[in-house]
């Protein structure tokens, strides 16, 4: 069972091909993790311009499936099945992919799947070859610089909880716009890493958004960081008419320092509250070592185990979006029908967009 | 056969034959929706016309982007499922064959909303050796409420304004480019869709002051 995944949802273009289980307790094998990214192209603007993704996207899709295809050693023919991300994510980009993906499904008259790009960031653990197998329930703390959730997953395929989310900006978001304010350049994660290394963490004590006792009773779980971004902006200004310089090393790591905090705060909180010793790291900005350090280490001290993919895996990539379809196959789930659009808000809740009831498959399958 | 599709403004997919019989034609007028719906209308004409395609043809607009995208990724989606070759159709010269066909005669402009008060005109004259419609001059935008007769590019051309690119129609100049010998350049000229504007971004001004 050889599925191929599409991932349009930001501004990596991400081929996977992965050869799905056939059985309980085997493993899904990756062929192809492709990706090829716009992010160049946005450094200029600072931050993802969605038009520039899209027509990005539209250049690269057929490149990036050639080389997937290539580096798998398979023909396309060989596909038994395409999956493709139809949201949550931006609007335009998405349509690429699913435009693609329905005509390649059509062309190879094979089943299609539409899957939720988050749950797809909990499925590239289980590619990861060196892992012990996923274990139920897990929290998983999804960081990127289009998302920040903290998730309750019972059941990769079946019932996926969003906990809490970022009500402004994601944290890659805010590592961009303080990287910005600091005249550092764009991505902003790696930028902030480089200048903190001589920092001082706690030089600097900026708020960590939605921790108040009062924000617990409807925030528990959900990130703020434009507070603190305006936080940031306001200590240099203020530094600014007495012409002192600004010590852009401690600025940098106490910055990091109350983003990776909060994270880690709220994630441990969850694991606690709900009886989950285990938390899954995802997305982009879990490249920040410093986050990965402080989770591991406060995790260690409160008993729970920390499972972090590989990060070629963590970044959006198409392999995982195989991966999510891979297991749904497995699970014996319909594939989608032809109808679905992009869904740029899509709730985690629904792991599979317009899964086909067995009604309308007998009937598709009896007209042809 | 000619497997076409444009999503320049509606949704539509045909598959043509390769003298320029049209055998099946699926299309939505909806200028939205074209993700939705792009995969039933491929799987209703090729269960209509059969499936023996040999090339694909994809309308490279000018259109409204995010449309405009679905159908050209789908073409090539397509054809790569099956090692087919892709034939750029400038969409405007869709419109242009029907005129011909029509019995147009002398300078026409084919004109299409570009959104944001603006068309997309393409100047054509006649046919060439091969039927092809004859471009002039275009893609090009123009303001909405511009004076067509006394702007250079249109002046003493008809105006045919499409309020539809029909997929028939790109996949029969496809199949006439075929004709006359059409082979893939791998110029980017010829891949790039008609976007006709660059994307819509403006450069980052430093950092607002946040204190007051
Ligand atoms: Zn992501």
């Amino acid at each position: 069972m050889i599925v191929l995944g599409i991932e349009t949802s930001c501004d990596e273009t991400g081929i996977g091909i992965v050869r799905g289980r056939t059985a309980a307790g085997e493993r899904n094998v990756l062929l192809s993790n492709t990706i090829a990214s716009s992010m160049d192209e946005h450094a200029r603007y600072g931050g993802v311009v969605p038009e520039v993704a899209a027509r990005a996207h539209l250049e690269a899709l057929q490149p990036a499936i050639e080389r997937a295809v290539a580096e798998a050693g398979i023909t396309l023919q060989e596909v038994d099945a395409v999956a493709v991300t139809s949201g949550p994510g931006l609007a335009g980009a998405l349509m690429v992919g699913i435009g693609a993906a329905k005509a390649l499904a059509v062309s190879l008259g094979k089943p299609l799947y539409a899957v939720n790009h988050l749950v797809g960031h909990i499925a590239a653990d289980i590619l990861d070859a060196d892992a012990p197998p996923l274990e139920y329930p897990t929290v998983a703390l999804l960081v990127s610089g289009g998302h920040t959730s903290l998730l309750l997953v019972r059941d990769l395929t079946g019932d996926v909880e969003l906990l809490g989310e970022t009500m402004d900006d994601a944290a890659g978001e805010a590592f961009d716009k303080v990287a910005r304010i600091l005249g550092l350049p764009y991505p902003g994660g790696p930028e902030i890493d480089r200048a903190a290394a001589d920092g001082d963490p706690d030089a600097i004590r900026f708020p960590r958004g939605l921790s108040r006792a009062s924000d617990m009773a409807k925030h528990r779980y959900d990130f703020s960081f434009s507070g603190l971004k305006t936080a940031v902006a306001r200590w240099i200004e203020q530094r600014e008419p007495a012409g002192e310089p600004v010590p852009v090393a401690d600025v940098a790591a106490s910055f990091r320092e109350a983003v990776v905090d909060v994270l880690v705060t709220k994630a441990l909180d969850a694991c606690a509250q709900h009886g989950v010793p285990r938390l899954l790291l995802g997305g982009g900005v879990i490249a920040n070592r410093r986050l990965r350090d402080v989770t591991l280490a406060r995790a260690e001290a409160a008993g729970v185990t920390v499972r972090i993919p590989p990060l070629s895996l963590c970044t959006d990539n198409g392999a995982m979006i195989a991966a999510l379809a891979a297991e749904l196959i497995a699970e014996g789930r319909t594939p989608s029908t032809l109808e679905f659009g992009a869904d740029s808000t899509l709730p985690v809740t629904q792991i599979q967009v317009a899964a086909a009831s067995e009604d309308a498959l007998s009937v598709r399958g009896g007209s042809r | 056969m000619i497997l076409a599709i444009d999503t320049s403004i509606g949704s539509t997919v045909a598959v043509v034959e390769p003298h320029g019989d049209v055998r099946a034609v699926a299309e939505s007028a909806h200028t939205l929706g074209h993700a939705e719906i792009i995969g039933t209308l491929l799987e209703r004409v090729l269960g209509e016309a059969g499936d023996h395609i040999t090339h694909v043809a994809a309308g490279m607009g000018p259109g409204a982007f995010t449309g405009l995208r679905i159908g050209i990724a789908a073409a090539r989606a397509f054809a790569l499922g099956r090692g087919l070759a892709v034939i750029p159709v400038p969409s405007h010269d869709a419109a242009a064959l029907a005129h011909l066909d029509a019995g147009a005669s002398g300078p026409f402009a084919v004109v299409t909303d570009a959104r944001r008060r603006e068309n997309a005109v393409t100047v054509y004259d006649g046919a060439d050796g091969n039927g092809l419609p004859r471009r002039l001059a275009g893609p090009e935008l123009r303001p909405q409420t511009a004076d067509l007769a006394g702007d250079p590019l249109t002046s003493g051309a008809e105006i045919v304004r499409a309020e539809r690119i029909h997929a028939g129609d790109v996949g029969r100049v496809a199949a006439l480019m075929l004709a006359s010998g059409w082979r893939p350049t791998g110029e980017l000229a010829e891949t790039e869709p008609l976007y006709l504007r660059s994307p819509d971004v403006t450069v980052g001004h430093a950092p607002k002051r946040v204190s007051t």
